[in-house]
C-alpha cells in the first residue's frame, strides 16, 4: 500500500519536473533571443563588422523566426548540446565538465562545513537555552543569516589570506604545482594518486571559500536545530530517557538529533539553491575556477551562449536535487501525504 | 495541512490589516494600541525598528550630514579614515562616508520598488489562482514553479544579461524573481480564507466574487504579505547589491554599495576600509530588515514562528 503509493508520488513528481524543465529552457532561450533591440550587435559589441554580425546572427541562428529557433534550441539541448562558446570555440558540453567539478567539490565542502557547524550551535543553544551560549551562538546565526556572501569572502580573503597570510586567497591549487584532474574533484584526484602534498594544497585553498559560502545555510540550520531540538527536549521520551539516569551528553546526542534531524533535512535541501546562487559571487571573488566563475568571465565576455548553458545547467541541477530531496523526505517521514501540497 | 492554515487564519481577524478600510472604530483604535504596545516590548523588532528607521533617516537627509559630493574627487587617493574623511577615501579620492551614506538611497530605493513590485504582481496572480482555482491556478502555480526553479541570483543574473546591465534592469530582475514568494503566500491564504464560515455567508448573501475578494478575502490575507515584504526587502538589498557587484546592477560613478564592493577589490590590501564600510552598511540594512520581519511575524502570528 505505502509502496504503491510511493511510486505514484514519484512518477507524479518526475512529471511535473516537464514543464518546469520546458519553462526553463524557455526562459534561457529568451537570455539571446529577447534581448531588445538586434542581439547580434549586442552580443558582438559596438566595433562590429557586417561580417562579425552575420557569423553570429547565423551560429545563433538568429536569422529565423522565433517559434523556429526555439524548437532546434530545444533539439539541440534534447541531444546534449549546449552549444559553443563564442570565446574558446569549444562546444560548451565538452569545456564545462572541469568547472562543473569545481563548484561541485565547493558546494559539498560549504554544505559539510554549514551541517557540522550549523547543527552543534544548534544542539549548544537549545542544550543550554537561555544561556551566554545561546545568546552568542543566536547572535552568530542573526549575523550570517544577514551576511552577504560577497562580503565575507572579501573579508575573509584580506584578513586570512592577506593579513595573517594562513591561507591562498585565490584558485584550487598552487599554480606551480603539476597536477593532471582525473576526475577533476582535486580532493579525490589527489587521494587517488596518494600525492599528500597536492591533498594539503587544494584542502588549504578550499577552506576560505566553503567556510564563506557555507556561512548562511550554517545560521540557517543553527536556527532551525535549535528550534526542532527544543521541541523534541520537551517531550515526553526525553523526559523519561533522562530519569533512567542515562547521561545528559548521551541523551541530546542520541535520542534528540535523530527525531530533529527531519526538519534539518529540508532546510539543507532549501539551501542548496542558495549555495549554486551564492557559488557564482563566491567562486568570483576567489577565482575559484567554477561554473560560476564560468557564468561570470561569459558575462564580461558577453559570452551569451555560455551564460544561457551555465545557467540552464546550474538549474537543472538545483531542480534535480530538490525532486531527491522530497523523495527522500516524503520516504522519510511517513507522515507525509502524498498527492497533496 | 488545510486544518492548520485554518487555525492560522483565524487570529489575523483580530490584527489591525494595514490603514482600517472604513473609519476608525474604537474596537480598531484599541487593537492598534495593543499592538503598538507588545511591538515596543519585541526585542529584535525594536532593534530592526530602529536599524531601518536610522538608515531611511540617512537616505533622507543624505545632503545635509554629507561634507562632500558623492562624486567629488580631493587629492587623497585610498587615504585611510581621519577627522576629513571618517570612513577614509576611495581609489579616485572619493569621500566613502559621503557614498556610504547616499547609497542608501539606492538600496533603499530598490528594495522598496521591487518589492512592491513583486508584491503587487505576485498577490494579483496568487488571488487569481486561489480564489478562482481550475486552469488559472494550474498555469499561474506552474509559473511559479519554474522561477522557483532558478536559484535566485542565477535567475536576475539572467534577466538582467537579457535586457543590459543598469539599475533600473536588476530592479526589474529582482521584482520578477521574487513574485512567486508572495504569489504562493497570497494563494495559500486565499485558500484557507475562502473556506472560512463568513466567506460562504456572504457567498449565500449573494455577494459578488470582486467585492468577496476586495472586502473579505483581500484584507484578511495581507499581515503575511506585510511580515514577507519586510523579510523579502532583506533579500531584495543583498540582491541588488550581488547584482552591482558583479557589474550587472548600478553603474560608476553611481554610490551603490554592492559596486563600491566591486571597485574595492582590487585594493582590499591596501585600502581595506574601501570594502570594511560599504559591506557593513549591506549587512546592517540587512539585518534591520530580518529583525523587523521576524519581529512583526512573532507580534502578528506567534503560529507562523519558524
Amino acid at each position: 500500500m505505502v509502496k504503491t503509493e510511493m511510486l505514484a508520488y514519484t512518477i507524479r513528481r518526475i512529471l511535473m519536473l516537464i514543464p518546469v524543465l520546458i519553462g526553463m529552457s524557455i526562459i534561457t532561450f529568451a537570455i539571446v533571443h529577447a534581448i531588445p533591440g538586434d542581439p547580434a550587435k549586442t552580443i558582438a559589441g559596438e566595433k562590429a563588422t557586417p561580417e562579425q554580425l552575420q557569423e553570429i546572427r547565423e551560429s545563433l541562428g538568429l536569422d529565423k523566426p522565433a517559434y523556429i529557433q526555439y524548437f532546434h534550441y530545444l533539439g539541440d539541448l534534447l541531444r546534449g548540446d549546449l552549444g559553443t562558446s563564442l570565446i574558446t570555440k569549444v562546444p560548451i558540453s565538452e569545456e564545462i565538465g572541469p568547472f562543473l567539478a569545481a563548484t561541485a567539490e565547493l558546494t559539498a565542502a560549504s554544505m559539510l562545513i554549514a551541517v557540522f557547524f550549523g547543527v552543534n550551535l544548534g544542539i549548544l543553544s537549545a542544550w543550554r537555552q537561555n544561556s551566554w551560549w545561546d545568546y552568542s551562538a543566536m547572535l552568530i546565526a542573526l549575523i550570517g543569516v544577514s551576511m552577504p556572501v560577497f562580503w565575507l569572502g572579501l573579508m575573509e580573503q584580506w584578513f586570512f589570506a592577506q593579513e595573517l597570510g594562513w591561507f591562498p586567497s585565490n584558485g584550487r591549487i598552487d599554480a606551480r604545482m603539476e597536477f593532471e584532474g582525473i576526475t577533476h574533484f582535486y580532493v579525490i584526484d589527489s587521494l587517488l594518486r596518494g600525492d599528500y602534498a597536492a591533498l594539503s594544497d587544494v584542502l588549504m585553498h578550499l577552506i576560505l571559500p566553503a567556510a564563506a559560502l557555507g556561512t548562511i545555510p550554517m545560521a540557517i540550520i543553527a536556527r532551525m536545530t535549535r528550534s526542532s531540538m527544543l521541541e523534541v527536549m520537551r517531550s515526553d521520551y526525553i523526559r523519561t530517557a533522562r530519569a533512567k539516569g542515562l547521561s545528559e551528553f548521551w541523551v541530546i546526542y542520541k535520542h534528540t538529533l535523530k527525531n530533529a534531524c527531519i526538519p534539518v533535512l529540508t532546510v539543507v535541501g532549501l539551501q542548496l539553491g542558495l549555495l549554486l546562487g551564492g557559488a557564482v559571487l563566491t567562486e568570483t571573488i576567489f577565482s575559484w575556477p567554477g561554473v560560476g566563475r564560468y557564468i561570470y568571465d561569459a558575462i564580461n565576455s558577453r559570452n551569451y551562449p555560455v551564460i544561457q548553458s551555465g545557467i540552464l545547467v546550474l538549474a537543472t541541477i538545483f531542480v534535480v536535487i530538490n525532486l531527491i530531496v522530497d523523495l527522500l523526505y516524503a520516504w522519510i517521514d511517513p507522515r507525509i501525504q502524498y498527492g497533496k501540497e | 495541512m488545510a486544518s492548520e492554515s485554518n487555525m492560522v487564519a483565524v487570529p489575523s481577524q483580530n490584527i489591525p490589516s494595514g490603514p482600517p478600510l472604513t473609519g476608525g472604530s474604537p474596537d480598531k483604535a484599541e487593537a492598534i494600541k495593543d499592538f503598538l504596545r507588545a511591538f515596543l516590548r519585541h526585542k529584535s523588532a525594536l532593534i530592526g525598528s530602529i536599524i531601518v528607521l536610522m538608515f531611511l533617516l540617512m537616505a533622507v537627509i543624505a545632503p545635509l550630514i554629507t561634507p562632500y559630493e558623492y562624486t567629488e574627487r580631493s587629492q587623497e587617493l585610498l587615504a585611510p579614515p581621519s577627522a576629513d574623511h571618517w570612513f577614509g577615501t576611495d581609489e579616485m579620492g572619493r569621500d566613502l562616508f559621503t557614498r556610504v551614506v547616499y547609497g542608501s538611497r539606492i538600496s533603499l530605493w530598490v528594495g522598496f520598488v521591487a518589492i512592491s513590485g513583486s508584491i503587487i504582481i505576485g498577490s494579483l496572480l496568487g488571488l487569481i489562482a486561489g480564489f478562482y482555482g481550475g486552469w488559472r491556478d494550474s498555469l499561474i502555480s506552474r509559473f511559479f514553479d519554474i522561477l522557483l526553479a532558478f536559484p535566485g541570483i542565477l535567475l536576475a543574473i539572467a534577466i538582467v544579461a537579457m535586457l543590459g546591465p543598469g539599475l533600473n534592469n536588476a530592479l526589474i530582475a529582482i521584482a520578477i524573481i521574487n513574485i512567486p514568494t508572495f504569489g504562493r503566500l497570497m494563494r495559500s491564504r486565499v485558500l484557507s480564507v475562502k473556506e472560512e464560515d463568513y466567506i460562504l455567508a456572504a457567498r449565500a448573501m449573494g455577494m459578488k466574487n470582486s467585492r468577496i475578494l476586495w472586502k473579505h478575502i483581500l484584507p484578511n490575507s495581507w499581515t503575511p504579505i506585510m511580515v514577507q515584504g519586510t523579510l523579502g526587502f532583506a533579500t531584495a538589498v543583498i540582491e541588488a547589491a550581488a547584482l552591482g557587484f558583479l557589474g550587472l546592477g548600478a553603474q560608476p560613478p553611481e554610490p551603490e554599495w554592492g559596486t563600491m564592493l566591486s571597485d574595492a577589490r582590487q585594493y582590499i590590501q591596501l585600502a581595506p576600509w574601501t570594502m570594511i564600510f560599504p559591506g557593513l552598511a549591506i549587512m546592517l540594512t540587512v539585518l534591520g530588515f530580518n529583525l523587523l520581519g521576524d519581529g512583526l511575524r512573532d507580534l502578528f502570528d506567534p503560529r507562523m514562528k519558524r
